[in-house]
């Protein structure tokens, strides 16, 4: 038996934008983690992508700076039912980091400072899809929302967008990532409303 | 990372957390005494770090950060894992006298 | 085991929450931003003073959210109280602190959490003391420890040490100042952190280890050592913790609740 609350309901609709099925807008950003938050000094920052073969190649703060960088506006929404719509931010396209990659492999797992993972498919990162930021806003992105460095991957659930991130596995097989293995859809598309294992 | 001493934790206690456990145990969670499986600390569930709000709820050990329990609700499923747990203990009131 | 043991074995303590449907009965606003909602909750099972209850609020469509509250009032029959202090944000305060009128429903699940509570130990030869440290809305859990010391009887010495940045923001503040007067042994101390008051005999400002240390006209005994209960916002909460372990409080006679960043 449920009760309803007279008078308590979301936002759905979103003056002719179409959110993704189960969505509701927020104005905030809510700030969701499954650890304490990340303070990583930019000048201690790095990224690592280790390939199947475990070859690694990093890649410093001013690195990131160095390569080209542009401005974005996307939307995002989090599997907790909130979307947040023309987010901006600014970094570096991830197929910058692949162009003299000789790894064959087809899925990554991400990897956050503090032990959080998700994995993605290869392809699901390249072809302006995904990208490393390190502004939102037009500033630095705040340590609770992930700064200095984050993954963006807006046309996927926010999970996969690792907060604080510190480097790319190559995978041969997909493995599941923290939530993946742990309730969560593997590849997580809010327009198909893939929220759950077995949705 | 361990933040620096100006940094506030954004962990929140346990005891925001008994809630949701409540829906899988018999009890009420909070006073069990939950041993961690990273640096064998004991501590109340009710004092161990709580994050909710993310997808799930992970439990940390407040020493060590080590994941002592997580806990996801989905629409047909409860998933309950305690794998960082060394030990769960549970206190038993006494009878009546 | 052997039957004789099992037989007289404890059984498994704090009964398991469970969600109860909740009627709102009786509405008093405590300042301009924060207000007591009463609820009637048909099986209630009673709580403890320093519980709290998780509500929630479920949309036509079957959108729901839920959040934790500190129960402000002993147990008292199916009688529910919570007090909600308008935080910037958030999707359930702001229906209970503005939006819900008296007759409509929520949901609450609850009696939860057994180890931030207190309750009176009537048979002890020597009550112990204790120290309530509460940040802004944080007095929520504490009150109800207040409420339930006067309603017991308990002679336990009590000292609430409140931290509120104006005076204004005082909850329950009539209450407080005429528990206190009642000279029970209930003492009542305010921490302003930005505006105090003009007749303040405190300077303005955070809470310090001498706003904690025991009073000397206190006339508290050395046994047993004083329990603190803290509460409030997370920097609040690991910010007094370090100034009780300094002035010698222990890990074991601290409880404390952290409402998270935004307060409670």
């Amino acid at each position: 038996m449920s009760i309803f609350t007279r008078g308590f309901g979301g936002r759905r609709d979103a003056d002719g934008v179409t959110l993704p099925p189960g969505q509701h807008l927020t104005d905030g950003f809510p700030v969701l983690s499954a650890g304490p938050t990340q303070y990583v000094e930019p000048e201690d920052w790095a990224f690592t992508i280790t390939t199947e073969t475990d070859a690694k190649r990093t890649w410093s703060w001013d690195d990131l700076l160095q390569l080209p960088n542009e401005d974005v506006e996307v939307d995002i929404h989090c599997v907790t039912r909130w979307s947040k719509l023309a987010t901006r931010w600014r970094g570096v396209p991830v197929e910058a980091f692949f162009e003299d990659s000789e790894s064959e492999a087809d899925y990554v797992m991400a990897h956050s400072y503090g032990g959080y993972t998700t994995n993605l498919p290869l392809e699901d990162l390249l072809d302006g899809k995904a990208w490393l930021v390190h502004e939102y806003d037009g500033g630095p992105i705040p340590a609770e929302h992930g700064g200095p460095v984050r993954l963006l991957v807006p046309h996927l659930y926010l999970w996969k967008s690792a907060k604080w991130l510190s480097g790319f596995t190559m995978l041969i097989g997909d493995e599941p990532g923290f939530w993946e293995g742990f309730g969560y859809h593997n590849y997580g598309d809010p327009w198909r409303e893939e929220r759950y294992a077995g949705d | 990372m361990n933040p620096p001493s100006e940094h506030s934790s954004n962990a929140l206690d346990g005891s925001a957390a008994a809630g949701q456990f409540a829906e899988v145990f018999a009890v009420d969670v909070s006073t069990v005494t939950v041993t961690c499986g990273g640096c064998n600390a004991p501590a109340a569930f009710a004092e161990q770090h709580a994050f909710i709000a993310g997808p799930g709820t992970v439990i940390r050990c407040r020493g060590c950060d080590h994941i002592v329990a997580r806990l996801v609700q989905t629409p047909d499923e409860t998933w309950l894992e305690l794998s960082g747990s060394a030990s769960w203990r549970f206190p038993l009131t006494p009878p009546p006298s | 085991m052997t039957e004789a043991a099992a037989r007289t074995r404890g059984k498994l303590g704090s009964p398991r929450p469970t969600w109860f449907p909740a009627r709102l009965v009786g509405l008093r606003s405590e300042t301009a931003t924060a207000r007591t909602l009463a609820f009637e909750v048909p099986g209630w099972p009673g709580h403890l003073a320093g519980q709290h209850v998780d509500v929630r609020l479920t949309a036509a469509d079957g959108y729901s959210a839920q959040r934790a509250y500190s129960i402000s009032a002993p147990t008292d029959g199916d009688r529910v109280s919570i007090t909600v202090q308008e935080v910037g944000g958030g999707e359930v305060s702001p229906y209970l602190e503005e939006t819900m009128e008296l007759g409509d429903q929520l949901e609450v699940r609850g009696p939860i959490g057994g180890w931030f509570v207190w309750s009176p130990s009537p048979d002890a030869p020597v009550e112990q003391p204790v120290l309530l440290v509460a940040g802004g809305s944080g007095v929520v859990p504490l009150m109800a420890m207040v409420r339930e010391r006067a309603r017991s009887c308990s002679r336990a010495p009590f000292r609430l040490v409140y931290s509120v940045r104006s005076p204004s923001e005082v909850l329950y503040a009539a209450e407080l100042a005429e528990r206190a007067a009642n000279g029970d042994g209930l003492r009542v101390d305010l921490i302003h952190t930005r505006n105090g008051p003009a007749d303040g005999s405190r300077p303005v400002g955070r809470i310090t280890a001498a706003d904690l240390a025991t009073p000397s006209d206190a006339g508290w005994p050395d046994n047993p050592r004083p329990r603190a209960y803290v509460c409030g916002p997370t920097a609040f909460v690991e910010h007094s913790i370090r100034l009780l372990l300094d002035i010698g409080y222990s890990n074991s006679n601290i409880r404390a609740e952290r409402f998270g960043p935004s307060g409670g």
